[in-house]
């Protein structure tokens, strides 16, 4: 039996892969999205920031800034069409001395340069004025009210699903591990020993870019992972800025920002270290003291009492840290799209546009599907519910009266609709409906989502995994004879 | 939408929300327990292990049996029951109070209360609260949902566990881990002194050979998809010291260290919130700010055990019986406030001329400590207390006879309360 055979094959299911996926689904392809994980939007993209970037941290020669600032231009369209929730809530830059002001008019003429609209410089007491909760002593900085924000999960999960329903098909836990072309087409096996064709490639696989690149017999690079750590804080933190605010950035990164969540809670980070291992998750004492000794300095009144949780995930950089998205000169019909780092998340509609063309200029006949939808039924979700709308859901479906989760008010009706969409693992759940993700951090709601993934999976509560792999929940189920209660012991 | 008028209704269906309502409604009036679990009972029925009840009920019960004495005492009662329903929305008026509730059987409903109790108990602290450095594995469970998941849902977290904090669901889970066959390898406590009473220590760590690691820190949780390991190091003057530092090789951590009023309904409501308590400020009477609207039990403030919870909310069920016979207090209350030493007192008011009872917390562990009443400076009342420490609260009551009006149209004198 012959193998599937597609015309485009993307690896990796993050910001990046899933713009390219739908974008080429509004075309008469077969298109195969693969990812290593268990759910998409497992990898870096799950580290997001959320923010989307105006475009004046870089210069106007990097492709970088070109995808940026037509990336940020396209999310007004996308928010309509898919639903994720997206704010245009502005980015300040605060400087704090006039050393830092010098910068400041870099950026602006940068931002310029690069076509940044309605950019402008402000003075201390502007500054003060868009943002009353910063530091008296700024001196001034830099307003782009054209930066916003968004749920980075949400805008993927929206992306892959708007593909799925126009015919993209998407394999989770295929982890490539060998392709050979012979002369036609790849044959692609993953690790798990699973076989697909496809005419055309396109890497786009974040951290692993470089080790994908040298399985196709691509281009050799160096992909070097940039950890950062980041500090979520629970919603109506006091620190809650209105605006996403940047301190003047350093050589390499953008600094420690203090970012209000497009749900309401707040971030403060992310740091920025190079590190070997491209799995290293790990936060450490002296960058949780490092993150709010700067958040601090530019917003007083934020409590580390108020943080929920931390995390970190590693940018995929690449030497010379501009994106590398190109038609391999090595790997016939192979697209790379490496080192896609901040703005990642913000140029990725418009990667997703560049790659379409660079298909095209392939060799890829790119003819449009009539059927092609651009939107997404939205999803109810009872936080967003007015109370005679949630009066309705409830009583036409009475999951919707059951608050699962009460710190992000989430119901067991859209915990049931996630795993449906195949959301299965409480990473999965938590990333698609905020279960588990508020202030309690799931200790509340962890048991009650375990029991509806059993339920609606079949799978033995022992076989439930926190995100795939080795990750299992619970050990076992209590052996009979242990199954006394504790007064016949004491 | 669907409503209902009720004298008071009580948020929260545990050991503060019964006792509560069980007062409220036998002075006849129309009260209603809203519960968002299945059952009332709140968290004691996850604490199988015995020794509930022996300042209340003069004999040593297990949570579940605890409770049952008052789930009867409801049943039997007049009291409306709102199971799986969860309140969404309070909204404070100026002759009642709005609560807009829902659930699977009962949809969304609008409840009109003269009186609101707030007994929604607390929640526990969490990795991310402390900040505890490392990776994000599973099997890092918070104490009291370990326990769920073993005495209710049946299932074994991990085999090999490192506990950290040496609060009492800890204990109590370190002990009960090991009955159901898994190894604990230690309970890591930051302080000098467990956090735990004295009596958790000896019989749930102690009795099993279970080490306590005083003065130790786990600086780190290693694993990439579950939990490999932790590391840990003594304190020194305050820091970890990392060249002390050792591994435990485990595949579950639990947290058990502290919990926090669950207040997010309340503050949303305008409840004004103390900074030591974590609870909403409240008057002698235990009401908040908001006028009818009351606080009970651990949402009030963390209380070490559940008889204390119990005997608070009655005192605040009369207090609500008051309100509803008479409305708010028609006095100036006292103010009380910590002195030296104390983390907290509440309540933060006194009515002149009437018996006060005080919970308070010390911030310091000494042996035969002095509490110290004080009132416009001079000393109204002195107790030797044994032992105190901050772990275990610290009650007493004051005569109203101690507590005479000040001369008229002054305000009454604020009292000072200190452990010296």
């Amino acid at each position: 039996m012959s193998d599937e055979c597609y015309d485009v094959a993307i690896i990796g299911a993050g910001a990046t892969g899933a713009a390219v996926a739908r974008r080429l689904a509004a075309y008469e392809l077969r298109v195969v999205l693969l990812e290593k994980c268990v759910d998409v939007c497992f990898g870096v993209s799950k580290a997001n920031s959320g923010i989307i970037h105006a475009g004046f941290h870089h210069p106007v020669t990097s492709l970088k800034a070109r995808l940026e600032i037509r990336g940020n231009l396209m999310f007004e369209q996308l928010h309509h069409e898919l639903g994720f929730p997206f704010k245009r809530v502005g980015i300040l830059v605060a400087a704090f001395s006039e050393e830092e002001m010098k910068t400041v008019q870099r950026l602006y003429q940068q931002g310029m340069a690069n076509g940044v609209p309605r950019l402008e410089i402000c003075s201390s007491e502007r500054m003060r004025l868009l943002e009353p909760k910063l530091n008296p002593d700024v001196v001034g900085g830099l307003y782009a009210p054209t930066g916003g924000i968004i749920e980075p999960y949400r805008y993927v999960f929206a992306l892959v699903e708007n593909a799925q329903r126009n015919g993209v098909t998407l394999k989770t836990e295929f982890e490539v591990a060998e392709a050979r072309h012979d002369g036609d087409a790849y044959t692609i096996l993953s690790r798990r020993g699973d076989r697909i064709r496809a005419v055309r490639v396109v890497n786009a696989a974040g951290l692993y870019a470089d080790e994908v690149s040298r399985i196709f017999g691509g281009e050799e690079f160096k992909i070097i992972p940039r950890k950062g750590e980041e500090f979520l804080l629970e919603r109506n933190a006091a620190g809650l800025p209105r605006q996403v605010i940047f301190p003047v950035p350093g050589r390499h990164t953008k600094g420690i920002l203090v970012i209000p969540t497009v749900e309401g809670t707040m971030m403060v980070g992310p740091t920025a270290t190079e590190v070997e291992d491209k799995e290293d998750r790990a936060t450490t004492a002296e960058h949780l003291e490092m993150v709010f000794a700067q958040a601090v300095q530019m917003v007083p009144v934020i409590s580390r009492r108020e943080i929920i949780t931390s995390f970190s995930g590693s940018r995929p950089v690449l030497e010379g840290n501009d994106f590398f998205i190109d038609i391999s000169k090595k790997a016939p019909h192979f697209i790379q799209a490496a080192g896609i780092q901040s703005p990642g998340l913000t140029a990725s509609p418009a990667v997703a546009e560049y790659i379409k063309d660079l298909l095209k200029q392939d060799g890829l006949a790119l003819v449009e599907k009539s059927a092609f939808d651009p939107t997404l039924p939205p999803v109810p979700r009872v936080r967003e519910m007015s109370t005679a709308q949630l009066a309705a859901m409830a009583a036409q479906d009475p999951r919707y009266g059951h608050i699962a989760c009460r710190c992000e008010t989430v119901s067991e009706a859209e915990i049931v609709e996630a795993i449906r969409r195949g959301h299965a693992t409480l990473d999965g759940i938590k990333f698609y409906t905020r279960a588990g993700m508020g202030r309690c951090q799931g200790g509340f709601c962890t048991y009650k989502v375990l029991k509806i993934i059993a339920r609606e999976t079949g799978l033995p509560m022992e076989a439930i995994t926190k995100r795939g792999d080795g990750s299992y929940v619970l050990s076992h189920r209590i052996a009979p004879d242990m199954l006394a209660g504790e007064v016949g012991h004491a | 939408m669907r409503e209902r008028q009720y004298d008071a209704v009580v948020i929260g269906g545990g050991a503060a929300g019964m006792a509560a309502a069980l007062r409220i409604t036998g002075a006849g009036y129309a009260t209603a327990i809203v519960e968002r679990e299945e059952g009332l009972g709140g968290i004691l029925m996850q604490c199988i292990h015995n020794g509930f009840g022996l300042h209340r009920f003069k004999e040593e019960l297990t949570g579940p049996e605890f409770a049952e004495r008052l789930i009867e005492q409801v049943n039997t009662s007049k009291i409306d029951v709102f199971l799986k329903t969860t309140v969404m929305e309070i909204t404070p008026d100026k002759d009642s109070r709005k609560l807009v509730v829902c659930g699977p059987d009962t949809g969304v409903m609008q409840l009109n209360a003269r009186a609101v109790v707030l007994a929604m108990g607390c929640r526990e602290r969490n990795r991310g609260n402390l900040g505890i450095p490392g990776t994000r594995p599973s099997g890092i469970f918070t104490a009291g949902l370990a326990q769920r998941l073993i005495n209710i849902e049946g299932y074994v977290p991990g085999r090999r566990v490192v506990i950290i904090g040496s609060g009492d669901i800890g204990l109590i889970m370190a002990r009960r881990l090991h009955w159901v066959g898994a190894e604990v390898l230690g309970v890591v406590e930051i302080l000098p002194y467990p956090s735990g009473i004295t009596r958790n220590i000896v019989q749930c760590l102690q009795d099993f050979h279970i080490p306590l690691y005083l003065s130790h820190v786990v600086t780190r949780i290693d694993g990439r998809d579950r939990v490999e390991g932790v590391e840990v190091a003594p304190l020194e003057n305050g820091a970890p010291d990392k060249s002390r530092a050792f591994p435990i090789a485990c595949d579950t951590v639990l947290l058990s260290v502290g919990l926090i009023p669950e207040n997010e309904l309340s503050q949303h409501a305008g409840v004004r919130i103390g900074h030591d308590t974590g609870g909403p400020v409240v008057d002698a009477r235990l009401m908040t700010n908001l006028e009818g609207v009351f606080a009970c039990g651990n949402v009030l403030h963390v209380h070490d055990l559940v008889d204390w919870v119990a005997e608070e909310a009655e005192r605040c069920g009369d207090g609500v019986v008051a309100y509803l016979e008479a409305g708010a207090v028609p006095m100036k209350q006292g103010a009380v406030t910590p002195g030296a030493n104390v983390k907290y007192v509440v309540p933060h008011h006194y009515l002149p001329g009437q018996d006060a009872h005080f919970s308070l917390r010390a911030l310091i562990v000494k042996d035969r400590a002095e509490l110290l009443v004080r009132r416009a400076g001079s000393v109204i009342k002195r107790r030797v207390l044994r032992h105190v420490k901050p772990a275990e609260m610290i009650y007493f009551k004051i005569s109203g006879e101690e507590l005479p009006p000040s001369p008229a149209r002054e305000a009454p004198a604020s009292l000072e309360i200190a452990v010296e």
